[in-house]
């Protein structure tokens, strides 16, 4: 052989090794890009589990909420992202308020996800619930003395509240979900009675917080429940206790939110990422979404992880989580106001 | 009295900076290019001005604005001052004086740069806070006593000051090693004491060095968020975060920033007002070898100072981190962690050489050509220091998506390229990290005089080789100090980590991304001790290359 057959040689075989590959890519194209908010320790298993099941690859990205809207934004029609995984509903509808989803019909959806945990409009689906409950010292409080989310403002709780920032999602949801139920004027009053009862500056975290509780900085607080099942996993005696609020007749019940997914408006490959958001509501993998966090399934045929059952059953507020997006912004104006930090 | 003597400060002639060699053209179109390619970022943060969001400043000026001013104000005036002391202190001790321990205080005193400041900060409030150690201990056996809250203004600038001060410290070294003896030397020939000789000779001369270690100090106390975050004190950069995050308008956020950057513009184009008027030049090169012994009472201050500053800098953290890591390592150290270790690698190596490459061609844009535009061109460039990470990562994202956008429609490509490619991500980090580089270089800069470059055109050579054989040892200093502390920042950056990673690309800071997110900050022990271990690296290169 010639140098330049030679050359050719080696050309050709590159040439159709390239091919090859490429056509192997398209031939498998089930693979779905997912951009998440969730933990990556949250999501990967969830992920792994569904590859295994159907063949299905999944790549993923995680960062921040705010950073992944922007990003599916900008990338426009050629969005690399098929599903967004993101916590919280004011995320979830500011997300769908940018124009960022599509509207989804799937019976399958709508069977196993209560009509309150999801998007009207079919853009985006609660995966997960989260209960924003309010966590005790039991030394320090009788459990009697505790009502409601708007009774920690009374004045025997002066210098015992504890709170995580108004800088978190979390309140900014509750308090959305509060103006929607009491209005504006009540509900920027109830805000103010409890920064006047407030033992310290605001945390950063729930954590910080139930610990400040703990420790007997102050006697309770308001947090979502898989930091305390966590936080009681891994620090054993400490004397805290959840409490149920809102569980009287005529009241609304406590603050749920969701932790959700949507499809993306140009996603390349929708029918596939429908496909794995029916799988992620589906009785074998809520376990899996949810239990990783210690949090609530969505799909009321699932039972919750046992650690999480203990804390017993309650009252759920069944207001539809899409006023914690929509009352979001006037949330966070009416905590400035009260001067929440 | 006598007047100490104006050393080597001299009025510029005319001609300035300006005069020297010609650069070649290329020179100056690989400059316009890195300027033009970091102010794209800028402009799309500015173009925001352009629709107002009334709704949301009125609500800021009326309830946000006022305190969050005051509280950045604080901030920066407090941490101004203590990073510019401590640093000069320690500086001066270790390039000028002699005391226990002072050998090794020299290298140990820049660990601190290897720690994130947010995580200093989980620290201190882990240990000092109610719920911490400390406080429990005393509690149960002495019954309730009042601490200071930690949680306050001076513990964000206590905590800032720990993990800052290195910035100064390692420029006002450098430039007393090379310049401290000389200066008191030839004030003691004055008459005048060490003292006087310090605070009217040392210090002015120093004073580029120090002014430039302050400024990149204090562009990341603006641009930080996770620090101000964890003591949940409200900043500037709360108000852009609680804009785009909590109130849904990036918009409004985007105008934030812009007013930042023109604050910043504002200060340090003030700054290299006052300093352009004199030039500092380097009189010939002095190692230290008599160096003043400290003794008794004096030497006794000198290491317990250094020994303080290192233990709460860096030691304690340490020792926290690594006792919270220990619980998790058996469940979450696996073999991904040598891919995390090998991508912060590589980045920090790549961009610090990207970056500092790109400083050293500004540089000397400006040095040849004193137009007014070209330094105004330069000193936005390197304003993505003084950004919140986050604003600018989305700035710079938009024009990359758009691009690709555009190709994918002209039919180039089929997929967007360009984000998630790692060309893409080491531009990114240029943008965001440009003045840690330029600064220790360009101060370095001013040293060359123009006499040198003169000398060296009487005996024919040309620019390229002048700028290999005379500024480039020269220049060295900088170099590696500018090199150093880009590693060390890339390998600490998230949000433009995240932001433009390929997929699968992981870090060990978005490991520590990862579990903070979730609160887990035991589990983010791990990867945050890894990451210290990465930034030892070029803490170690310095060290073994300046610090002789």
């Amino acid at each position: 052989m010639t140098k330049k057959q030679k050359l050719l040689l080696h050309f050709s075989i590159f040439t159709a090794t390239v091919a090859a590959i490429t056509m192997t890519m398209v031939a498998t194209a089930a693979e779905i890009v997912v951009y998440s908010a969730r933990n990556e320790q949250l999501i990967k298993p969830l992920f792994d589990a569904y590859t295994k099941e159907t063949g299905v690859s999944i790549k993923f990205v995680t960062d921040k909420e705010g950073a992944l809207l922007q990003k599916i934004k900008a990338e426009g029609v050629n969005t690399l992202a098929d599903v967004l995984i993101t916590s919280d509903a004011g995320n979830l509808w500011q997300a769908s308020n940018l124009g960022l989803l599509q509207s989804v019909q799937s019976k399958t959806l709508l069977h196993n996800i209560p009509a309150n945990l999801r998007d009207p409009l079919g853009q985006w689906f609660g995966l997960s619930v989260r209960a924003r409950t309010i966590v005790y010292n039991r030394n320090k409080v009788k459990r009697s003395d505790l009502s409601t989310y708007a009774d920690l403002g009374q004045s025997k709780w002066r210098a015992r509240l504890c709170l995580r920032t108004s800088k978190s999602v979390y309140n900014q949801s509750l308090v959305a979900m509060m103006i929607q139920e009491y209005g504006e004027p009540k509900t920027e009053k109830i805000v103010q009675s409890w920064v006047v009862n407030l033992a310290t500056t605001p945390f950063p975290d729930d954590n910080r917080a139930m610990s400040a509780v703990a420790a007997g900085q102050c006697d309770v607080t308001i947090v979502n429940t898989y930091y305390y099942g966590a936080l009681m996993k891994k620090v054993s005696n400490l004397p805290l206790d959840i409490f149920w609020p809102n569980q009287g007749v005529g009241e609304s019940g406590v603050h749920v939110n969701i932790s959700g997914a949507g499809v993306t408006r140009y996603a390349k490959n929708k029918a596939a990422a429908i496909r794995f958001i029916e799988w992620m509501s589906s009785e074998k993998a809520q376990n899996l979404f949810a239990d990783a966090n210690m949090e609530y399934p969505v799909n009321s045929m699932v039972q919750a992880d046992p650690a999480v059952a203990i804390w017993g059953k309650f009252k759920k507020n069944s207001l539809n989580v899409v006023k914690a997006g929509e009352l979001q912004a006037a949330a966070v104006k009416l905590m400035d106001r009260a001067k929440y930090q | 009295m006598k007047q100490p003597p104006a050393l080597a400060v001299s009025k510029p002639t005319k001609s300035g900076f300006a005069a020297g060699l010609p650069l070649p053209d290329g020179w100056i179109c690989v400059i316009t290019l890195i300027t033009a390619l970091t102010l794209i970022p800028v402009a799309v943060l500015v173009s925001s001005l352009f629709a107002p969001e009334r709704d949301i400043w009125m609500h800021f000026v009326e309830y946000q604005l006022p305190q969050l001013l005051t509280n950045t104000f604080l901030l920066v005036l407090g941490v101004g001052l203590s990073v510019a002391v401590i640093g000069i202190a320690l500086a001066w001790l270790t390039a000028v004086c002699d005391f226990p321990g002072r050998k090794q205080f020299s290298w140990a005193l820049l660990l601190p740069l290897a720690i994130p400041a947010y995580v200093t900060a989980f620290v201190a409030i882990g240990l000092l806070d109610f719920t911490g150690p400390i406080q429990t201990f005393t509690r149960e056996y002495w019954g309730p006593i009042k601490f200071p809250e930690i949680r306050s203004g001076g513990g964000v600038i206590a905590v800032m000051t720990l993990a800052l001060y290195p910035y100064v410290y390692l420029v006002a070294r450098n430039a007393f090693l090379t310049q401290g003896k000389h200066a008191i030397e030839v004030a003691q020939s004055l008459g005048f004491s060490p003292t006087i000789g310090f605070f009217r000779v040392a210090l002015p001369m120093a004073r580029p060095w120090i002014v430039g270690g302050v400024m990149l100090a204090l562009m990341e106390v603006l641009a930080d968020f996770g620090t101000v975050a964890a003591f949940n004190y409200d900043t500037f950069t709360t108000a852009m975060y609680k804009a785009w995050f909590s109130l849904f308008s990036l918009q409004a956020a985007s105008q934030l920033a812009s007013l930042l950057i023109m604050f910043v513009l504002i200060v340090v184009m003030a700054e290299q007002q006052t300093r352009t008027r004199v030039r500092y030049n380097q009189v010939g090169r002095h190692s230290v070898q008599n160096r003043i012994q400290l003794t008794g009472k004096r030497a006794w201050l000198a290491t317990t100072f250094c020994s303080a500053i290192l233990i709460f800098g860096f030691i304690v953290p340490v020792i926290q981190l690594l006792l919270w890591a220990s619980e998790v390592v058996r469940q979450d150290l696996d073999e991904r962690y040598f891919n995390f270790l090998a991508h912060s690698l590589m980045l920090g190596f790549l961009a610090s050489l990207l970056v500092v490459m790109a400083a050293l061609f500004l540089s000397y844009g400006v040095r040849h050509k004193t137009n007014w535009m070209l330094r105004m061109m330069v000193r936005i460039a390197t304003i993505g220091y003084a950004l919140p990470g986050a604003v600018l990562a989305v700035g710079i994202f938009i024009p990359v998506a758009w691009l690709d956008n555009k190709l994918v429609t002209a039919g180039w490509i089929h997929a967007p390229l360009l984000e998630g490619s790692l060309l893409v991500m080491l531009l990114a980090y240029l943008i965001r990290f440009l003045a840690v580089a330029h600064n220790p270089i360009d101060s370095q800069m001013h040293r060359i005089t123009r006499s040198m470059d003169e000398a060296a055109r009487s005996l024919g050579v040309t620019a390229t080789q002048l700028i290999a054989l005379v500024h480039v040892p020269m220049l060295r200093a900088g170099l590696i100090t500018g090199a150093a502390l880009v590693f060390v920042d890339v390998i600490k950056e998230m949000p433009i980590t995240l932001m433009t990673r390929p997929f699968g690309w992981d870090t060990l800071a978005v490991r520590v991304f990862e579990m903070t997110s979730a609160g887990e900050w035991n589990r983010a022990a791990l990867p945050a001790v890894a990451l210290i271990l990465a930034g030892l690296v070029p803490i170690f290169v310095l060290t073994k290359f300046r610090l002789k």
